[in-house]
């Protein structure tokens, strides 16, 4: 994946062009990811079809609220990000690391894993991309690389789609981090459906992307067509949900005792959904099992929460027992530390921790409270 | 000794989570519930380098994995030394492993006590309790260059006498040239002859020089919370000469696993050790 520089020319294809690209991806040895509906929601699986993306469906979210609801037209991308990302296939939930086999004297560590699938992910927006490269400075960048994440972020095929609507838990804007994908994807997609046209807008952000591009019949777009498409994201630009971000880290540092932590302790579940959904929340911790012989034993990852106790347990007891403690280690960490430790914000604004938390709570008002602005509102509440 | 000050810098390309192959040598009993493993790469390959302060994943088969500060002398090459008090499951199944038994072994990982930054100068060593294990290279190291550095003191307090570490290496340090070692313990018993206190009762026994001191320090947090406000407050040691080892929960120690989070650090990537200035704000959070 590479980005040129300077404007691409862009091309528009009809749904029956874009029916080609599954197909296209497949030959390439890739295996598609993209949205679907299941069980409610809008979820990433693998896509055989163009008619496994969730045609005619869209999403109605606000704090601790999410609802698939029918549109009136068939647009394939009508909705905004639900609650997994892409994550599930970069990072993803379990992993065995390694097995380990005695038999006799012998010892022998095998982490060879069978080599996962060269992924193309379809459909994803800004927020998303900014997230995979949040997760890149965690897991490639940093001092020792993460072989899991490594291999299967290896080479992904991205497809973005360019928003045209934005969920009132949408921040994206205040974070710097879309509606408008402008880097790191293969194709981008702007979706045009009403008056009777379904038609996309493609732009090619690499020489792979391009190739692509050229077997799904394209046409020269318009300016008219192109100016129309620029002007729906634009659209989605304007935001309700905002979060002041000016110095956002100090404001942080320096609130460690402020009263607003104590108010949020009495909302949080700690169930650990926001961490869950969130898509650059990386920890995990490691579980060791072994079979009755004793012969065989494999150590597993799976994802980890900084809500739960046993997180932060050292011998004496949990550092962070109240649940304050651990709301407040939470937002910190996304929002302040983690600019210290790898050079930017850990929040891409896609507000998943808003909708999906059961109890509403809404990052961005706890940082207008922390700063001082409405530290009595409780819309949350 | 080569001392690899800038552990951190380096790009490590191998697998990080998968542990090298090591047989236990011998377990030694220190005390009612500590034991030092002396381990030894399996077949005949070379054990890799440390330096004093940097730890190591311990992984017991099929129980878990733990992270523990190498015990042992840097310059003994055959071998690495790991001093385990025996506080829960995996610890527990860790001392209970018998000679020749095998031990997976990842590291060491983290940041070193800064020992270049001690030459020329007086080395203060303040334990508490198992924290003297880390602090052991270190004073291997001091003694076997004792013409780098000028006194070495060791200020080392434990639970009760029964809990004191390695207090036969703790009398013969003490009478090395230049050398003083303190002891103390919190409960005395009635054949206890030494002394009662915390450690920071010690430091009235000493005459420190400021301005030419080194001091590390590992122990209980809130030990070491007294320890650094008696040093700064009292004996006038500026922050930038305090190095501290910090504990906290770790999975993976190479900075993916995300609990071992101190503020803005990860303890496994930017410590243990830490100087008392980098970590002065952290310091007495309450639950940070």
């Amino acid at each position: 994946m590479q980005n040129s520089a300077g404007p691409v020319p862009r091309a528009v294809v009809t749904l029956e062009g874009l029916r080609r690209l599954i197909p296209l991806l497949e030959r390439r040895g890739y295996q598609v990811a993209g949205p679907t509906v299941r069980d409610g929601a809008i979820v990433y699986e693998t896509l055989k079809k163009l008619e496994d993306l969730p045609a005619g469906w869209t999403d109605e979210q606000e704090a601790g609220r999410y609802r698939l609801k029918q549109r009136e037209d068939a647009a394939l991308f009508g909705y905004n990000v639900g609650p997994q990302s892409w994550k599930k296939f970069l990072h993803p939930s379990t992993i065995e690391l390694i097995h380990i086999e005695r038999n006799g004297e012998g010892v022998r560590v095998l982490n060879q894993s069978s080599p996962p699938p060269h992924y193309a992910f379809l459909g994803v927006r800004a927020c998303e991309l900014a997230a995979i490269r949040v997760q890149d400075r965690v897991l490639l960048e940093d001092r020792f690389a993460d072989p899991v994440y490594a291999s299967r972020r290896r080479g992904v095929f991205m497809v973005a789609v360019q928003c045209t609507r934005a969920a009132p838990t949408c921040f994206c804007a205040s974070m710097q981090c879309g509606p408008r994908a402008r880097q790191d994807f293969d194709l981008a997609l702007t979706e045009i459906a009403d008056k009777g046209r379904h038609l996309f807008v493609v732009e090619a952000g690499s020489a792979a992307g391009a190739e692509i591009l050229r077997e799904m019949d394209p046409r020269e777009a318009s300016p008219a067509l192109c100016q129309e498409a620029d002007e729906a994201v634009e659209r989605a630009a304007v935001q309700t949900r905002q979060m002041d971000t000016a110095g956002i880290r100090d404001l942080l540092y320096q609130n460690f005792e402020h009263p607003r932590w104590d108010h949020v302790a009495a909302r949080c579940l700690t169930c650990a959904n926001c961490t869950m959904v969130c898509p650059t929340c990386f920890c995990t911790v490691v579980e060791d099992v072994s079979d009755v012989t004793g012969s065989h034993a494999e150590r597993w990852r799976r994802w980890d929460s900084c809500f739960t106790q046993a997180f932060s347990y050292i011998h004496g007891g949990s550092v962070r027992p109240s649940v304050k403690s651990r709301y407040r280690q939470w937002m910190t960490h996304k929002l302040a530390s983690w600019i210290d430790q790898f050079g930017s914000s850990g929040c891409v604004g896609c507000g998943r921790c808003i909708t999906w938390c059961p109890a509403g709570i809404d990052i961005t008002e706890e940082v207008r409270a922390i700063r001082g602005g409405s530290a009595t509102s409780s819309r949350a509440l | 000794m080569p001392l690899t000050s800038e552990e951190g810098s380096r790009k490590s390309t191998a697998d990080p989570m998968c542990p090298q192959p090591f047989r236990v040598e011998s377990v030694s009993r220190e005390t009612h519930d500590t034991f030092t493993l002396n381990l030894q790469p399996a077949g005949n390959a070379e054990r890799p380098p440390f330096s004093p302060g940097q730890f190591s994943m311990l992984y017991v088969f099929g129980v878990g994995e733990l992270p523990i500060s190498i015990s042992g002398d840097p310059e003994q090459a055959r071998r690495l030394a790991y001093t385990v008090r025996s506080v829960g499951p995996a610890t527990q199944a860790l001392v209970s492993l018998r000679p020749g038994d095998w031990v997976g072994v990842r590291g060491p990982y983290g940041k070193p006590w800064p020992l270049q930054a001690g030459r020329g100068k007086d080395v203060l060593i303040v334990a508490g309790g198992i924290g003297l294990a880390p602090l052991r290279p270190a004073i291997f190291h001091v003694l076997r260059n004792r013409d780098d550095y000028v006194r070495l003191i060791v200020l080392y307090g434990a639970r009760s006498p029964g809990d004191l570490l390695f207090r036969k290496e703790l009398n013969a340090w003490g009478r090395s040239p230049d050398t003083q070692v303190l002891t103390t313990v919190d409960y005395g018993g009635v054949n206890w002859r030494g002394r009662v206190g915390v450690v920071t009762t010690l430091f009235r026994h000493l005459r420190l020089h400021p301005d030419r001191t080194v001091v590390l320090v590992c122990g209980p947090e809130i030990m070491m919370n007294y320890v650094v406000a008696e040093l700064e407050q009292h004996r006038g040691v500026s922050a930038a000469d305090i190095y501290l080892s910090m504990e906290r929960n770790m999975k993976c120690a190479v900075g993916f696993c995300g609990h071992c989070q101190y503020g803005p650090y990860f303890i496994c990537r930017d410590g243990p050790v830490f100087s008392y200035q980098q970590v002065r704000g952290l310091m007495g959070k309450h639950e940070l």
